[in-house]
């Protein structure tokens, strides 16, 4: 493990360790309690998988209740708790802590309710993300968003995510497709948020846990919205010289208010590699790619696919292909689908990315990324949700090489910096995790971190959800509580007790 | 009583400061056009934020306007309808309803006030509501101190969405300074299929049809008989009207408009009605117009599972009298008491009893609104996470207190109902 800093186990939670697992037999019982260095092994880390932590002990519960009760049973005893849904965090939300009950929801798998009229589908948390639409796509429907991680990552992940996507530009991320939650509270309380009906009453509880990474409380059940699927969809495949010319042209077709299902960029050392492994027909003289998908009824498909078309070849499009079949269409997405593994044949490793920028700085960000490539002699590979502005820079290393993950990870933070310096974000769709941390100040100050934390005091007063993710510093909830505040300066003197 | 005018973040932060180091409770306003909603307040001084205005950055090609929260929702409108742009969640105007007069003024409220109730409109269906657009917010906690969450992109998952939780909210966690928005081309065409001669049954099975086609169907209300003289001026009679809005670029709205009229070609008598006309009858249902009748009889806004709210409304009919209108495909509904007594009690009883939901009295009399929570109250555990949350952001309790339910420091009371657990 490179040098980031964990929560200090707590000695009296390793010493009496075997008790903890006994316990957890007792409200767990059967084969929901894996507690040997060999099994846990599986569970050591998860998508970012640099690092690696066994955990004190995995437990697979099956019913809310038995959440409930580990839940409270640990935060009566300060026990930490590290949620995990199929273990697909590309920023380590899920990365276990020696001294951490490793609480694995993936025995929650089934589909509890499907309602075509008011069109929801109620799953535990477990379930992938893909196993909703399996369950829907007989009568034409589908779920929405769709990380590429889909046909693994679990729906309640989504929600700790609020995991994006290529389609999330038209139709929404995790938090916008989400109805409800059940979750169960460090204190083991169970608590519902909203319904089948839409809006929260109070505040926006849902809200709030979408994209919580695991820290507030942990699904124990997931309602979605679900969508008929569009009638048709094409798409178009779109060369140019140059990632000015195809960024200026993902502007004017928003700019011409076209809102595509998906728009995707690939920069040259992406688009080389996605070809030479897939063979998806892709042009090799060109510095930026695009593939820009339109769906819903033919006739609004065709009619949008000749805009499109007339706005590209007014930015310098080089090639134009547009798609006359499914399978046309959906070679034009192979190249991009395989772009990670692509990227793994031509370096031994490589380290993705996840910042968002607004998208018109995106010839400044690439011309950064150039010099920052030049500074620490690794390459990059450009993938993009052009749309949304959501960059997924590869870079390139070589673990076996000493100070390489290392030097890898510097040049990742360079990055976002340089996106939060141009008005972007740290993360658009992994998560903080413990990946970004330590970068949180970059985008934070004190009070707004603070404030965060406050949140989670509200939810976990003792800490012990998920801690050593997503903030740099822990600072303990009483700490939290104090008011600094004094008389300011204000600008209104006619109070008369000023 | 003094009413602070700050027109500047920096005076909002002093005055906050101030009013945490004395402990001295504020009325938040901005044009005031929702004060009506909610407990009334007795503080002793007011915020004014109708000074803090200014949008600060509209990139069209962006998508995204950032605006200081006292900003007039009008003003915000009309720019981005000289740029062929809008919210897509169109938020409604409770003018008409609360008494005021629709944008009269501009006054119409601020664009902070639109985050604080997380406006929304009929397209709530399809687009989402002020919360599923909000991009970033600047605020000052009732502790006095400014923060900030989120950002200017769409993508973004960077801490907490603590702008999300600002969404209605109703300035009991913080005082909102700045809020950025995303915003979305206007549609090019709009037409809407009306059904006519429904009852509530047929009308939210016809609506179900059209919402699960591929049609894309934007919006889907129902004006039962005695209502649909009431929207667009009457003009398009009284009969009852299930309303399709279908939006989007020309050749498409053609097409989909007739995939519908074939799928309920059986249902009923079928009308189009395209643009302005169209435009008109939204604008009225969104404000709830057919309620709008200047008096003060209490008006509830229910939200429910689409299938489920017509029956309640069924069941409510035999114990109260009520005039009932429907949004979102069925799942909204308008409901006004026409004796007067609120019934919040058989009301939110009967909800329960069809798959839960909620209910906020929207219009009534101060003392009623006094006497009776206004929002729906939640189970315990609920209820107390939410009081622990409000304490944490302001834990002198003196944001609008006590405007979302009775008790210091308690956002919402738990809810005294036998056998109220979720």
């Amino acid at each position: 493990m490179s040098g980031l800093a964990m929560p200090k186990p707590d000695a009296e939670t390793l010493r009496r360790r075997a008790e903890i697992v006994a316990d957890m037999r007792i409200i767990v019982p059967g084969e929901g309690v894996v507690d040997t260095a060999n099994e846990m092994r599986a569970f050591e880390s998860d998508g970012l998988t640099a690092y690696r932590q066994l955990p004190l002990v995995v437990v697979l519960p099956e019913t809310v209740a038995q959440v409930s009760r580990v839940l409270k049973y640990c935060n009566e005893r300060n026990i930490r708790v590290v949620p995990r849904g199929s273990g697909t965090s590309l920023s380590g939300g899920a990365l276990p802590l020696e001294d951490a009950v490793l609480l694995v929801m993936s025995r929650f798998n089934r589909i509890l309710q499907i309602d075509y009229p008011n069109r929801i589908v109620v799953a535990q948390p477990g379930v992938t993300n893909l196993g909703i639409t399996t369950a829907v796509e007989q009568e034409g429907f589908y779920y929405a968003p769709d990380p590429s991680s889909q046909i693994a990552c679990s729906i309640g992940g989504n929600v700790a995510e609020n995991s994006g996507g290529v389609h999330c530009l038209k139709y929404g991320l995790t938090a916008n497709n989400v109805l409800s939650i059940e979750m169960v509270l460090m204190n083991g309380e169970v608590v519902r948020l909203g319904g089948s009906h839409l809006d929260q009453e109070g505040y926006d509880l849902l809200g709030v846990m979408t994209g919580s990474e695991g820290l507030l409380g942990v699904v124990t059940e997931v309602t979605v919205r679900i969508l008929k699927k569009p009638e048709t969809a094409r798409a178009l495949l779109i060369g140019f010289p140059t990632s000015e010319q195809g960024g200026q042209c993902v502007a004017d077709i928003i700019g011409a208010g076209i809102i595509p299902g998906g728009m995707e960029m690939m920069d040259r050392p992406a688009i080389h590699a996605a070809e030479d492994f897939v063979h998806a027909g892709y042009p090799l003289d060109v510095e930026a790619l695009l593939i820009v998908e339109l769906d819903g009824p033919s006739v609004e498909v065709d009619h949008l696919i000749g805009l499109v078309e007339a706005i590209a070849y007014r930015n310098g499009s080089t090639t134009c292909r547009i798609s006359q079949s499914e399978q046309e269409r959906l070679s034009f997405w192979a190249g991009r689908k395989a772009a990670f593994p692509a990227v793994g044949r031509i370096s031994p490793d490589y380290y993705c990315m996840d910042g968002t920028i607004p998208r018109k700085e995106l010839p400044r960000v690439l011309a950064g990324m150039r010099d920052l490539s030049a500074k620490y002699g690794l390459g990059v590979a450009n993938v993009f949700h052009a749309g949304d502005g959501n960059l997924h820079p590869l870079i390139l290393y070589d673990a076996n090489v000493p100070g390489e993950l290392d030097k890898a990870e510097s040049f990742g933070a360079d990055i976002l910096r340089l996106c939060v310096e141009v008005g972007g974000v740290l993360t658009g769709e992994h998560g903080v995790g413990v990946e970004k941390r330590d970068l949180m100040p970059e985008m934070f100050n004190q009070i707004d971190l603070d404030q965060q934390m406050r949140v989670k005091c509200a939810f976990d007063p003792n800490h012990l959800l998920n801690p050593g993710k997503v903030f740099p510093q822990l600072r303990r909830c009483a700490e939290l509580g104090r008011m600094h505040v004094h008389r300011g300066q204000v600008a209104f003197p006619d109070i008369p007790r000023f | 009583m003094t009413t602070f005018s700050p027109s500047t973040s920096t005076e909002v932060l002093s005055t906050i400061q101030w009013a945490a180091a004395e402990e001295s409770p504020l009325e938040l306003l901005g044009h005031g056009s929702k004060r009506g909603i909610g407990r009334p307040l007795q503080t002793e001084h007011t915020l004014d934020l109708s000074k803090l205005t200014g949008v600060t950055l509209y990139e069209p090609a962006e998508l995204v306007l950032s605006a200081k929260a006292g900003t007039p929702l009008a003003e915000i409108e009309q720019l981005l309808a000289e740029n062929g742009q809008q919210f897509a969640f169109e938020p409604m105007d409770y003018g008409p309803l609360l008494g005021g007069e629709p944008g009269q003024g501009g006054k119409n409220g601020t664009i902070g006030g639109v985050l604080a109730s997380n406006l929304s409109g009929p397209r709530r269906l399809k687009a989402g509501a002020a919360r599923d657009h909000i991009l970033g917010v600047a605020a000052v906690s009732g502790r006095g101190e400014a923060f900030k969450s989120g950002g200017r992109v769409v993508k973004n998952v960077t801490g907490y969405d603590l702008s999300k939780l600002m969404a209605n909210s109703w300035g009991t966690l913080a005082v909102l300074t700045d809020v950025t928005f995303k915003v979305l081309p206007a549609a090019e065409t709009e037409v809407t299929l009306a059904i006519r001669g429904l009852l509530d049954e047929a009308a939210v099975a016809a609506m179900a049809l059209a919402l699960g086609s591929s049609a894309e169907v934007s919006s889907a209300a129902h004006l039962p008989e005695r209502i649909a003289a009431r929207v667009a001026g009457g003009k398009h009679g009284s009969d009852a009207a299930t309303l399709l809005r279908v939006e989007g670029f020309g050749p498409s709205v053609v097409y989909r408009i007739e995939a519908l009229k074939q799928l309920l070609g059986k249902a009923g008598p079928l009308e189009e009605i395209a643009g302005e006309a169209s435009n008109a009858i939204w604008r009225d249902i969104r404000d709830c117009r057919p309620f709008a009748d200047g008096g003060t009889r209490p008006v509830w806004r229910v939200s429910m599972a689409p299938s489920q709210a017509h029956h309640m409304v069924m069941a409510l009919r035999m114990q109260a009298a009520v005039d009932a209108f429907y949004d979102w495909q069925g799942g909204l509904v308008w409901l006004s008491m026409r004796e007067g007594d609120p019934e919040a009690d058989l009301l939110r009883g009967l909800i329960r009893k069809h798959g839960g939901g909620h209910a906020t009295l929207v219009r009534a009399s101060a003392p009623h609104r006094a006497a009776l929570p206004v929002f729906e109250p939640q189970p315990p555990h609920l209820a107390a996470l939410s009081a622990r949350l409000k304490a944490e952001f302001d834990p002198k309790n003196i944001l609008n207190p006590g405007r979302m339910a009775a008790g210091a420091g308690s956002a919402t009371l738990a809810r005294s109902t036998e056998g109220a657990a979720s």
